[in-house]
């Protein structure tokens, strides 16, 4: 199909609906930052509050694992800004690749992730009244647990959310829908994945490295 | 009503009475009515679906004044009457305040107003409807299955302890803000990239500036409130002590978390109702505003302002005086901005040649609320007033007479003002008349009441209170009994009117917004010829120079 064809009813041309394409996934991408940052300010208040328990509580997660899955989803944006790049030209099949290389990234991502909550989950640093680890009983260690499992929870929900989205992408390009130069969905998409990468490199300091 | 030629705008000079081929009858069947995408269906259908979630929160308003008409037990228990006042707020707050004017108004007219065939994303405005109505049947289920008694609020550590459902409730709020996230997203992308040529920035109609700050606040608070519901919802499923003080949580750290989303919120539902008299008031004058820039800039200003001001909630919940004092002077700037567009108002209707319609008895009506409700918001954002009047009944009759008063009439002046562009029918003015009469003295009667209670000392939310508050309590009662009978008369009238009402013609009022440039009821891609924009919106000015010549 040529790019034209792409024109919905309502707009003149393909450069506004473009632009308003992209508009939209910047705000959607605005929306996004708030909904975590409520999680942002409660893990602001609760370091404010316990900020000795909240480094103690730190160093019981595993560094070299949360280091390990920073350079995979960085990684991991790189292929999909591949992609993207590939796709402007016209090269549909050759972006269903990059972008297949990240939705394995994302996957490798998602499985460190679930070893370590596996670990989590045997040491007892539940969430919460759930929270049974005898070695650090301060009042503000549960809470750090309560951050953590919910940051970590709700950016795997988007990391989850992303891969739907770019593997969709993935299935189109393969079968040349962007082959022509127009490439505004995976653009969008890798928006989005960028987005995610984003919002891990402010977590990864923050859980980890305290 | 007859226009000699000259006060009416350019109209096709063909354009039938009634436009044969229209949104309405372009398309039939049931599905054309649920998969569409067209922006003017999908406002119908948000104006059935906040219609009946306004006869739905006024039924249980109703059952509460009931049960408050004597000091003891009246109808009902503690606890359902405890789950009605939660009822009551919930449904008024997100499925009617928040929705009703962006969702009906907004969407029919915003793309007509700057010549645009839809909005930008038609499949994500009928998506929202959708998120609407899954919210609000998750909501309805929590309610008819438990019913939360926590307020609209669902303040901590009450909300997280309670043994009514409060969870449903809260999810379904979750995905009404969502509704309300994707209704904003798709106006500030429509507003940006779809405006004809000939409509710059300092040309959109004052409903569209509104509009425009409405969403940019709908987009950046909404998600800070999902979180929180979301935070209360683990709470009280799971017990995770995020604002539970036994486990080193932070009751107060919710309150900042919600009034951060619902201060804001009360903009949402303000200023569309401020886009809507921007437009009346110039069509009711005709004349065109005074001062367009600032009453379209003051938009903005309150859409700023709003997101410093939560603070002004927590003035009794343990925040520093330091704090208090600094979000009492912020929510006062918001009074500011409100100030420059009633001046502005009022100034525009300084000789104009206004007649008396429907709709400008609730312009009358909402100037009053906004006034006298804003007045007392000053006072209330006075710290140590304020503690006087915390959770009384002055707090519940000022945001009644600001947030509910002005959306209502500002609701009803925009049903009644764009009725016959919507339906290409006209409503009975004198019917008209008389229920505008019914609604304004009643709302009054149902809330002065609650102003001299409140100063009393009468405490909100409370189910009996001492018999020397009765003859206030029964007043208010029979004020909102009239109330009721009013907004009854109006479901008739226009009920009828869409049957057997007069046609309108294309511009009954001879109105110069953008949006009366086309048919009643428009066609289904809104302009059958693209029009041309050489004038601003509501330009009455050969008509102003040709009433001067006939005063002197």
């Amino acid at each position: 199909m040529r790019p034209e064809a792409y024109v919905a009813h309502h707009f003149p041309n393909l450069q506004q609906q473009e632009h308003a394409a992209r508009l939209g996934m910047w705000l959607f991408l605005a929306t996004e930052l708030l909904l975590f940052g409520g999680l942002f300010t409660v893990y602001s208040v609760y370091r404010f509050l316990f900020p000795e328990t909240f480094v103690a509580a730190s160093g019981l997660l595993d560094v070299k694992l949360g280091t390990l899955n920073t350079v995979v989803l960085i990684t991991s944006s790189l292929t999909a800004a591949l992609g993207h790049h590939l796709a402007q030209h016209g090269r549909g099949r050759a972006a269903a690749l990059a972008l297949a290389a990240t939705l394995v990234l994302a996957l490798g991502f998602l499985v460190v992730k679930a070893f370590e909550w596996t670990h989590d989950f045997h040491e007892g640093l539940l969430p919460g009244r759930y929270y049974s680890y005898r070695e650090l009983t301060t009042p503000g260690a549960p809470m750090f647990f309560v951050v953590y499992f919910l940051l970590t929870g709700l950016h795997g929900l988007h990391v989850i959310l992303g891969m739907c989205v770019l593997g969709v992408l993935m299935v189109l390009a393969w079968r040349g829908s962007y082959d022509h130069g127009y490439s505004t969905p995976i653009e969008l998409g890798v928006m989005y994945w960028h987005l995610v990468d984003l919002i891990w490199i402010f977590l990864y300091p923050l859980l980890y490295l305290i | 009503m007859s226009q000699s030629p000259a006060t009416t705008p350019p109209a096709p000079a063909e354009a039938p009475g009634y436009n044969p081929r229209n949104y309405l009858n372009a398309e039939s069947g049931v599905a054309s009515w649920l998969l569409t995408r067209d922006h003017k269906r999908i406002g119908i259908m948000y104006l059935v679906l906040t219609t009946v979630a306004f006869a739905l929160g006024g039924f249980f308003a109703m059952l509460l004044r009931l049960e408050l008409l004597t000091p003891g037990p009246t109808v009902m228990s503690a606890m359902s009457y405890n789950r009605m006042f939660t009822l009551h707020g919930v449904i008024m707050i997100f499925l009617f305040m928040i929705p009703a004017i962006p969702g009906v108004f907004g969407n029919f007219f915003l793309p007509l107003m700057i010549g645009a065939r839809d909005v930008a994303f038609p499949k994500l405005n009928l998506l929202s409807v959708y998120l609407y109505l899954v919210g609000a049947a998750i909501a309805l289920y929590g309610m008819v299955h438990g019913g939360a008694d926590t307020g609209w609020t669902f303040y901590t550590p009450y909300s997280t302890t309670t043994v009514t459902k409060v969870v449903p409730i809260l999810l379904g709020a979750f995905v009404l803000g969502f509704s309300s996230i994707v209704t904003g997203l798709n106006f500030i992308v429509t507003i940006h990239t779809l405006r004809a040529p000939g409509v710059g920035w300092m040309k959109m109609p004052l409903f569209v500036w509104s509009i425009y700050a409405t969403s940019i606040i709908q987009i950046l608070a909404t998600p800070v409130l999902g979180i929180t519901l979301l935070l209360v919802a683990f709470e009280h499923a799971f017990g995770f002590g995020v604002f539970d003080p036994a486990r080193g949580g932070d009751p107060i750290l919710f309150q900042h978390l919600f009034w951060f989303y619902s201060h804001p919120a009360v903009y949402i539902m303000v200023l569309p109702a401020m886009a809507v008299i921007s437009e009346a008031i110039q069509a009711a004058a005709r004349k065109n505003i005074f001062g367009y820039r600032a009453v379209a800039f003051s938009s903005l200003g309150i859409a700023f302002v709003g997101f410093f001001t939560w603070g002004h909630h927590l003035f009794t919940s343990g925040q520093s005086t330091l704090d208090a004092g600094i979000f009492g002077v912020l929510s006062m700037f918001v009074g500011i901005f409100t100030a420059i567009k009633v001046f502005n108002w009022t100034a525009t209707l300084y000789r104009g040649s206004v007649k008396f319609t429907t709709w400008f008895a609730y312009f009358c009506g909402f100037l009053f609320f906004l006034v006298f409700g804003g007045m007392t918001g000053i006072a209330l954002a006075t710290v140590a007033l304020d503690v006087h009047w915390q959770d009384t009944y002055f707090v519940v009759a000022h945001f009644h007479f600001i947030m509910v008063g002005s959306v209502i009439m500002a609701w009803l002046a925009a049903l009644h003002y764009w009725w016959p562009k919507m339906f290409g029918r006209m409503y009975s003015e004198g019917w008209g008349l008389v229920s505008s009469v019914l609604i304004i003295l009643g709302f009054n009667a149902t809330f002065i009441p609650q102003f001299l209670l409140g100063n009393y000392g009468m405490p909100r939310r409370y189910y009996s209170y001492p018999e020397r508050f009765w003859p206030l309590n029964v007043a208010s009662t029979a004020g909102a009994s009239l109330l009721a009978f009013g907004f009854l008369i109006i479901l008739v009238y226009l009920l009828v009117s869409l049957k057997h009402g007069r046609v309108a013609g294309p511009n009954p009022w001879g109105s110069r917004g953008y949006e009366w440039m086309t048919l009643s009821p428009p066609p289904p891609e809104n302009f059958l010829e693209q029009p041309t924009y050489p004038r601003p919106p509501h330009d009455y000015s050969d008509l102003g120079a040709a009433e001067v010549t006939h005063a002197t």
